[in-house]
């Protein structure tokens, strides 16, 4: 992972500093909440309904352990003991004071973290593939890119006021993990018929009120051009994005509007005067930032060691764990390990001060110091050798982070909602809580397959309910809390927005509506290996619609 | 365009002024003495649009202390309880529906004995 | 209106002059874009400076034709959030060459300065008095930067590669 040097950590600490001084003049009357409120956004300091809230940046969704156990700290002497793992692989700590934030920002600045630009109108986290530079499809790490343009955008100076948010992602795989179509750009290397790697630039996704998946302005960016490309869409979109209308303000509208291919004439009429100037990429700079990637000195190992598939029979629970959470590394005798945070009765992605410190234990011990944050709210250890999962399992378990639910029903991706956000109408996390009860039956939910769940508790759709398999959209009925339903939504590489199955319901109806659902599936499914997904892109809603509003 | 500060307030039935304490982000409420209380028991209730005006103009003044005042909805109980009006306003006051995380046991997921010696 | 110019509080040398009134003889003076585009021929030789105000949504493309006659050109932030005006700064330093004074005006405040500068403005119409007291240290709040910008200030990757890179730093760790 990234190694900060001196400029690196200057900078954060510099900005420490700034804020400290921001927080006082706040606080003595020299700055209103008005002129005050766009600079702490501008350090991801919100205020929700209960207390000021902390997002911390977790650049493309790596941490070492030293972090984590900094995050666990901050957690317990700034926050009530726990933090939530996000959507856009960024942490949230809900209960802070404004007093304490810049204590807590330098605590963090002491590990190389930060909250800069997690909110505000410029570019916030470059996320990424959580299996990053473990994965074996992936064609190089796309997180070295990622940091590459997280330099360049951080700190902007011309692109610090956008007209709205700007969300980028990278990736380097067929198989997109990183959900790249559901941001405002997304750079995506690839291999081109000339055996040259470069980028599919694709730009205006994203969800919210009027959701979109990306298009692509440019199939093949040579990696010499990445940066001015990026400032080339920065600067059309700062000079044409709406400023009339905050709902109107993404980038997603003014492609839209302006249509992908005029969009992507103004950025090339740009780009061109600017490419070969002092942002064209060389080989140097690149591998400055290259040489700054730790990776582990992987030991020689084979794979399917003997201790492991002995294990393996001795243990159904384990075997099952094995199945279910351990994917391949491209590296022979390890694997990538996916830590649930998804518990029976849980919060979709909370992790407490004390599960912190162990995982950060563990990662030292079996995963080179390295921890991952996935979108879908989950953690991962990208390298841990085989002959040691059964030992880490046990170690997992014990903290309650090896429930065998990756990618099944009970895997739920789910906003904070009105518990904590002042933006949300309705709640989406006793909703998630309820289904997992629901289908606390591992047989069952294994025999469902694959099947995601997003919640979202208002139309700003954090939790990416357009492109869940089952996306529940919570709404305000009289004061009442209701539900929309959506199937077939995709978040992957065939990125597909879902349909809306019919009125929506009341809350307390939603987790037997997804029981009406999966039950529907059952009788559908033309094999027991047909996906929920590719059962409701054969049959269609129809008949899910049917089922689920026959008795309502 | 009005400002908010300008906009008629229509009210439907009692309500209080809430905002956040600038300092640590706690839920507050307008009292009637012009200051700020973490008890809504203590928070001046209004019942007519004049007076609810009067006291989110007042709370928006006082920007040093207090962070985006606005109009919330109170249910007043036969025994002059105050009650939040609605469930934003309930959990705004009590906190999360839910239990935070670290009220919630670590259990593990497999039963002790089915643990096999591996 | 504080002008800040050069660190310093300075006198504002330049008239406003509204559209419809006439242009005051041996004065600098500061024109909207509206005026200064249909009478830019006259203006540019009326022997005193001339300026022009040019709103945020216009291509500054447009004045390319006599930069070297302008001697001030305003910007405009109408809120501070509104950041067309850096774009326009940056393309009138960086692409067209412009090197008379570029001031920022409008909803400026201090926590905007540091990027003001690097995107090119070096005056400053300041809301807040105590924000001009400040400029000096506020617009110097950050020593590093990341990217290239009209300042000139070289960024964090090339000084790397100047001190010799990670490379060399693994080498003598």
């Amino acid at each position: 992972m990234y190694v900060y040097d001196d400029f690196d950590r200057t900078l954060v600490a510099e900005r420490v500093a700034e804020f400290r001084d921001q927080v006082a003049r706040r606080l003595s009357g020299e700055l209103t909440e008005d002129e005050f409120k766009p600079l702490r956004l501008m350090n991801g300091v919100y205020l929700q309904l209960h207390a000021y809230m902390l997002r911390t940046a977790i650049p493309y969704g790596t941490l070492s352990s030293t972090q984590m156990r900094m995050l666990a700290h901050v957690a317990r002497r700034f926050d009530r003991g726990y933090g939530h793992f996000t959507t856009r692989q960024n942490i949230q700590y809900h209960w802070i004071k404004l007093e304490e934030l810049p204590d807590a920002m330098a605590a963090l600045a002491s590990v190389g973290m930060h909250g800069m630009q997690t909110s505000g109108n410029c570019v916030r986290n470059l996320t990424t593939d959580q299996w990053a530079g473990a994965a074996p499809d992936e064609i190089e790490d796309p997180r070295i890119w990622a940091e590459l343009v997280r330099q360049h955008v951080t700190l902007h100076p011309e692109f610090s006021f956008l007209p709205r948010k700007f969300k980028i992602a990278v990736g380097a795989s067929t198989n997109d993990r990183a959900a790249l179509r559901i941001h405002d750009m997304a750079l995506r290397l690839h291999r081109n018929g000339a055996g040259e790697t470069g980028f599919e630039v694709m730009v205006g996704g994203g969800l919210g009120r009027t959701p979109f998946l990306a298009k692509t302005i440019k199939p093949f960016l040579h990696k010499r051009d990445v940066l001015s490309y990026v400032e080339a869409v920065l600067r059309t979109y700062n000079e044409f994005g709406r400023r009339d209308n905050i709902y109107k303000a993404r980038i997603k509208i003014l492609v839209h509007e302006l249509g992908a291919e005029a969009f992507a004439k103004e950025v090339d009429a740009e780009w061109q005067a600017i490419k070969d100037g002092p942002l064209a990429l060389d080989p140097a700079g690149f591998a400055e930032i290259a040489a700054r990637f730790h990776y582990p000195s992987y030991v020689q190992l084979d794979d399917h060691p003997p201790e492991l598939a002995a294990a393996r029979r001795a243990d159904p629970g384990f075997d099952a764990w094995v199945n279910n959470a351990v994917a391949k590394h491209k590296v022979p005798g390890y694997a990538i390990v996916t830590l649930s945070l998804k518990p029976e009765g849980g919060t979709p992605g909370d992790l407490t001060a004390e599960q912190m410190d162990a995982v950060a234990d563990l990662a030292e011990r079996y995963s080179f110091d390295e921890i991952r944050v996935g979108h879908e709210q989950n953690l991962a250890l990208p390298h841990v050798a085989q002959r040691d999962l059964p030992a880490l399992w046990r170690a997992l378990d014990a903290i309650g982070v090896a429930t065998p639910n990756l990618d099944l029903i009970s895997d739920i991706i789910a906003c904070p909602g009105l518990d904590y956000c002042s933006l949300a109408n309705a709640r989406s996390i006793p909703i998630a809580q309820e289904i997992t009860r629901r289908f606390r039956n591992t047989e069952l939910a294994r025999d469902l397959g694959r099947l995601h769940i997003n919640i979202s508790g208002c139309i700003n759709a954090c939790g990416h309910h357009h492109v869940g398999h089952i996306g529940i959209l919570g709404v305000e009925k009289n004061g009442e809390e209701f539900y929309q339903i959506t199937l077939g939504g995709k978040a992957d590489e065939n990125a597909t927005l879902g349909t809306l199955i019919g009125p929506a319901v009341p809350y307390a109806q939603v987790a037997d509506v997804v029981e009406d659902i999966a039950a529907a599936y059952i009788e559908l499914r033309q094999r027991p290996d047909e996906l929920f997904i590719d059962t409701v892109r054969r049959t269609g809603v129809e008949p899910f619609r049917e089922r689920v509003y026959a008795a309502r | 365009m009005t400002s908010p500060l300008e906009q008629k307030i229509k009210i439907t039935g009692p309500v209080v002024v809430t905002a956040n304490r600038v300092g640590d982000g706690a839920v507050i409420y307008r009292s009637a003495e012009g200051g700020w209380t973490t008890a809504l028991a203590a928070a001046a209730v209004a019942t007519q649009a004049a007076v609810a005006q009067e006291l989110v103009k007042a709370a928006t003044a006082d920007d040093l202390r207090a962070v985006g005042p606005y109009v919330a909805p109170v249910k007043l109980t036969s025994g002059g309880e105050v009650l939040p009006g609605n469930l934003r306003e309930r959990i705004r006051l009590r906190g999360p529906t839910i239990d935070l995380p670290t009220a919630i046991t670590l259990v593990s997921v497999v039963p002790q004995k089915d643990h096999a010696q591996i | 209106m504080r002008l800040v110019k050069d660190g310093q509080l300075v006198e504002d040398r330049y008239v406003r002059v509204l559209d419809d009134a006439p242009v005051p003889e041996g004065v600098p003076v500061i024109v909207t874009g509206q005026r200064f585009i249909s009478d830019a021929a006259e203006l540019v030789v009326r022997g005193a400076p001339v300026g022009v105000l040019w709103p945020n949504d216009r291509r500054v493309a447009e004045l390319e034709p006599w930069l070297k006659d302008l001697s001030l050109i305003g910007l405009v932030f109408p809120k501070f959030r509104d950041g067309r005006a850096y774009s326009q700064a940056r393309l009138l330093r960086e692409r067209y060459g412009y090197r008379g004074e570029l001031r920022a005006t409008g909803d400026v405040l201090r926590d905007q300065f540091q990027f003001l500068v690097r995107a090119g403005f070096d005056s400053f119409e300041v809301k807040k008095a105590a924000d001009a007291q400040v400029f000096a240290k506020a617009a110097a709040r950050f020593s590093v930067v990341y990217q290239p910008g009209a300042d000139g200030r070289v960024p964090a990757l090339r000084r790397r590669l100047q001190s010799g890179g990670a490379i060399k730093a693994r080498e003598t760790a």
